[in-house]
């Protein structure tokens, strides 16, 4: 029998038991040490020639006992993370359909221009007339999102979404506390859907947290919003497309109560990718929303992060975003670094990190949306949206949708109702994706959906690939349904590790190398 | 648009499997007069070559550190990063993969994790570490949340030898809370009274070390009457690699060290990203903010790795989390984790030996500039110098002739009447051409 490929397909799991080996290796998949088993402290990857004799200026402060550093010959250390790197599952590697992640297509070209002397070779507080193609950068950058974003400020400096969220929700307390209203205001909406980060981001910054409850479609209904405002109501903080995959229909209605009432609309910018040019968050009556460069214009997660998470703010909130900031003025830029050198007007609410922010992160972005262009972003927001349709369109005879009745946008949210009496979890059927060749789906969230399994291919995935991953899925749904359970609870069968005892890891942390007791020690 | 690799054709064949007559048909949830009839008003899609050509013309328009003698520190410095490093951390596999959820097929990116987390815990003396902030600054500012959550006080002492920018962040952070912050003026000289502010409500006592100035410190006084008041010692690091050449803080009884890890593996990139390093007393593990990677085993009994402790984070916690991050800088930590292991002991404190030596020539060739003096009494590889002229000008001068001399202290106090200081910093990458060069310049420009 020949798969989607072509290829041979008998054989791959009940054949034949491989034959044990002696090293515990099998082939490519190795066992890699850790570096603190195969380094010495004498050993380094690193020639530095001695200084010349000195007089040394450290005092009483020089240090004397052993640091515990092994080192590694740059031979050893390459094969050591290249061994490490074949264990892991990338976008390169193949679909990576993680919902509300984005794992799109990263261009190497971003890399290319990140790593251009004149951006990655520069520092923050070298001579500002020695940087004007770094404050152009950061110039061009700010004029995209905001035509992108139909907004007239951004404030660039936080280094991921949730420190975007923090900027966003500190400019609208600091405008609160400018009307004199800082000590009744201090209550935020948030949806039960949210991402966990916006309640903790709300209360991380003094506001107390009130849940609105979402509807059985899995929106936000402007009437249960309406029913919690009162003066003591700072902000609402409501993602849209929102994590259910849905774009919020009332939203527009949301914000002109919120307004209404005296408070802001806070809008979770984690998934814009879906509507990147063809919907605009300023016409929606969005106060403030962080925006993820590394989703929504595709730098790279490395494993989680950098990030990087510009606010765009509404012309309510422009004049309290925080320091560095570009003003410009007269056709000149300036990089504003204290409050008392802001212009007339402005009321910085303090400082999100040390320097200017993800510069690396800049340039990948602008390299992205140059490439793109107005007309490449919004078709690979459609094309986003349409791959997501499709996997729903082709899943959705087996496999059971909580919220039918709205499209998804860029990704497909379905439930564990389809499992039921199967034995089968959601956490099993994402086990056995990776003995697939897959990168699981996010499963169980959002909270408000029973056993979550949330698809989101992005715009990269060609239709020959999206074929695949849902003949494969349906595959996989038989057999759940077929009473093929071990398949399941016993996967995955072929990654480089079997299934991780997380309870274990939780209940007795062990958070770093701690060298074997001596054979004599471990007697006693 | 050579990203993109749905046709015409695949996109008809899919809406009719989908069952609709167009795409916007899937934005019927849009408000019809809120869906945009035309692109925005951007330059439509352009090929590589092009896009190549206006970045670098962009580019162009810098001074690169490294086609200058380079003398700019202050929260970050110029090293040499092995080939090796950026090389390692652009394979695919670490590149383009994501928090590692699925840890069957995230081995690489979580073993790493643990070997970054096991290094910082090495060098900085302390029992446990996490697995990375945004960076320094911002893990200043969780640092004193944490302690506001560890001693429920609500008080923090900053230094004034603290990076005045780190100040802001906590303080931004800390009076968004409604926390209160203490902050000690300036302290050139390292000769504050910081242990007077001591008292039993404050929480911790934040301190650098080397501080902003330069100066080497000792924080065993200042742990112990942390300790007598019920409050923590911060100790934060701007300069990884003095962690070579200095005592620990552990070793000075820190309660939470936190720092900047740029120095080791990571470019200057205009300021970033970096990567934090954190580390505590294992006592306070489940106050940390941050991720955390933990040993286990698989299910056949080998040895993995996991991400862990996670009752403390977001997406458990919701509002009662001990703090919104959920990510940290893992492709940083990847490289600080590499040129740590390519350095070893031996390597880190031998480049801790050459900063140091070549920061002490320096500051014995510019003390010899008529004008000229060096103020610390002990330092690592940055020290402050007193100009008979506003550094600003002096600094800007320099530029003129093709040096960055360092960093005017008014550019980080503009209202401290500091304005005839200057932060010289020195590392492995500055010859004695470069240092020659720098004392002529200046000498020409006083």
């Amino acid at each position: 029998m020949l798969n989607r490929q072509g290829r041979p397909t008998q054989g791959t799991v009940s054949a034949h038991e491989p034959h044990a080996t002696f090293t515990g290796n099998r082939a490519l998949q190795q066992i890699e040490p850790l570096i603190f088993e195969i380094g010495h402290p004498e050993t380094t990857g690193v020639d530095i020639d001695a200084p010349a004799p000195f007089k040394s200026r450290l005092g009483a402060h020089a240090r004397k006992g052993e640091i515990g550093l092994p080192g590694l010959s740059e031979p050893e250390a390459m094969r050591h993370y290249v061994r490490l790197s074949q264990k892991n599952y990338g976008i390169d590697t193949g679909l990576f359909p993680l919902g509300s992640c984005t794992m799109k297509h990263n261009a190497r070209l971003n890399e290319k221009t990140a790593r251009m002397p004149g951006f990655s070779d520069v520092h923050p507080l070298q001579p500002v007339s020695t940087v004007p193609g770094a404050l152009e950068v950061m110039l061009e950058l700010s004029r995209y999102l905001m035509t992108l974003t139909g907004m007239p400020a951004v404030a660039l400096s936080p280094k991921a979404g949730a420190h975007g969220e923090a900027c966003g929700m500190m400019a609208i307390k600091a405008a609160i506390a400018a009307k004199g209203e800082g000590a009744t205001r201090n209550v935020v909406l948030v949806p039960e859907s949210a991402h966990g980060t916006n309640p903790a981001t709300a209360a991380l910054i003094g506001f107390s947290v009130r849940s609105v409850p979402a509807r059985p479609d899995g929106t936000v209904a402007v009437e249960d919003v309406k029913a919690l405002l009162g003066p003591d109501i700072a902000a609402i903080m409501l993602t849209n497309p929102n994590t259910c995959g849905i774009f919020e229909p009332q939203i527009v209605e949301i914000a002109a109560a919120m307004h209404e009432a005296g408070a802001y609309f806070y809008c979770d910018g984690a998934n814009f990718n879906a509507i990147v040019g063809k919907a605009r968050p300023g016409d929606l009556g969005v106060d403030a929303m962080h925006i993820n460069l590394h989703k929504t214009f595709s730098t790279p997660h490395g494993g989680g992060g950098p990030g990087s998470g510009p606010v765009v703010l509404s012309e309510r909130l422009a004049p309290f975003a925080p320091v560095p900031f570009i003003h410009v003025e007269g056709g000149s830029a300036r990089l504003v670094e204290n409050a008392a050198d802001a212009p007339e007007g402005n009321q910085p609410f303090g400082r999100m990190t040390a320097f200017h922010g993800q510069m690396g992160m800049y340039v990948r972005a602008l390299t992205y949306m140059l490439s793109h262009g107005s007309d490449g972003m919004k078709q690979a927001s459609e094309d986003a949206v349409l791959n997501a349709n499709y996997i729903r369109a082709g899943l959705s005879d087996l496999m059971s949708l909580p919220f039918p009745d709205h499209p998804s946008m860029h990704e497909a949210l379905f439930d564990d109702e389809w499992l039921k009496g199967t034995g089968v979890t959601t956490l099993d059927f994402a086990k056995a994706m990776i003995d697939e060749g897959y990168h699981p789906m996010t499963v169980y969230f959002p909270l408000v959906v029973h056993g979550a399994m949330l698809i989101e291919p992005t715009e990269s995935e060609s239709k020959a690939s999206l074929d695949l991953f849902i003949a494969t899925l349906r595959d996989l749904a038989m057999a759940a349904k077929g009473n093929d359970k071990e398949r399941f609870t016993g996967a995955p069968h072929h990654a480089p590790l079997r299934r991780l005892d997380e309870t274990r890891a939780a209940r007795q942390p062990v958070l770093k190398w701690v060298p074997p007791a001596p054979l004599a020690e471990a007697a006693e | 648009m050579r990203y993109l690799p749905l046709t015409d054709t695949d996109r008809e064949d899919m809406l009719a499997r989908i069952g609709v007559a167009d795409v916007d048909a899937l934005f019927s949830d849009v408000p019809a007069d809120k869906l945009l009839k035309a692109p925005v008003d951007l330059p439509r899609a352009r090929g590589e070559l092009e896009v190549e050509r206006i970045m670098a013309k962009m580019s162009a328009r810098n001074v690169a550190a490294s086609s200058v003698p380079f003398f700019v520190g202050a929260g970050a410095y110029k090293h040499h990063v092995p080939a090796t490093v950026d090389h390692l951390i652009q394979r695919s596999e670490f590149l383009t993969s994501y928090t590692p959820y699925q840890p069957e097929i995230a081995q690489g990116t979580l073993q790493y994790l643990f070997e970054f987390q096991t290094q910082v815990a090495a060098l900085t003396g302390m029992e446990v570490a996490n697995a990375s902030m945004y960076d320094g600054s911002t893990g200043t500012g969780e640092a004193v949340l944490m302690a506001h959550r560890v001693t429920k006080r609500k008080k923090a002492v900053l230094s004034g030898g603290l990076h005045p920018h780190y100040a802001q962040v906590v303080r931004t952070l800390s009076e968004m809370a409604n926390d209160q912050v203490v902050t000690m003026p300036p302290d050139v000289a390292a000769g504050e009274d910081i242990l007077s502010r001591i008292d039993d409500e404050t929480s911790c006592v934040v301190v650098q070390n080397p501080d902003v100035f330069g100066n080497l410190r000792d924080l065993r006084p200042i742990a112990a009457k942390a300790h007598a008041h019920g409050a923590l010692l911060i100790a934060v690091f701007t300069e990884v690699v003095s962690l070579g050449a200095i005592v620990p803080p552990g070793a000075q009884d820190a309660d939470i060290v936190v720092g900047e890890g740029q120095s080791i593996g990571n470019a200057l990139n205009f300021g970033g990203p970096y990567v934090g390093l954190f580390a505590a007393k294992s006592k306070y593990i489940r106050q940390m903010p941050g991720r955390l990677c933990g040993e286990t085993v698989d299910a056949a009994g080998q040895r993995g790795f996991v991400l862990t402790l996670s009752t403390r984070e977001q997406h458990i916690r919701r509002d009662k989390a001990t703090s919104n991050i959920c990510t940290n800088s893992g492709l940083c930590c990847l490289a600080f984790t590499i040129h740590m292991t390519l350095l070893g002991q031996a390597g880190l404190e031998r480049l801790a030996e050459v900063n140091h030596a070549n920061a002490v020539a320096l500051a014995d060739a510019l003390a010899a500039v008529r004008g000229v003096t060096v103020l610390n009494e002990s330092f690592f590889n940055e020290f402050t110098v007193k100009l008979p002229r506003p550094a600003a000008e002096v600094v800007e001068a320099l530029a003129a002739k093709g040096i960055l001399g360092g960093v005017p202290v008014s550019r980080l106090l503009p209202q401290a009447g500091l304005d005839d200081l200057l932060l010289v910093a020195s590392t492995e990458v500055n010859t004695n051409e470069d240092r020659a060069a720098f004392v002529a310049a200046l000498a020409e420009v006083l």
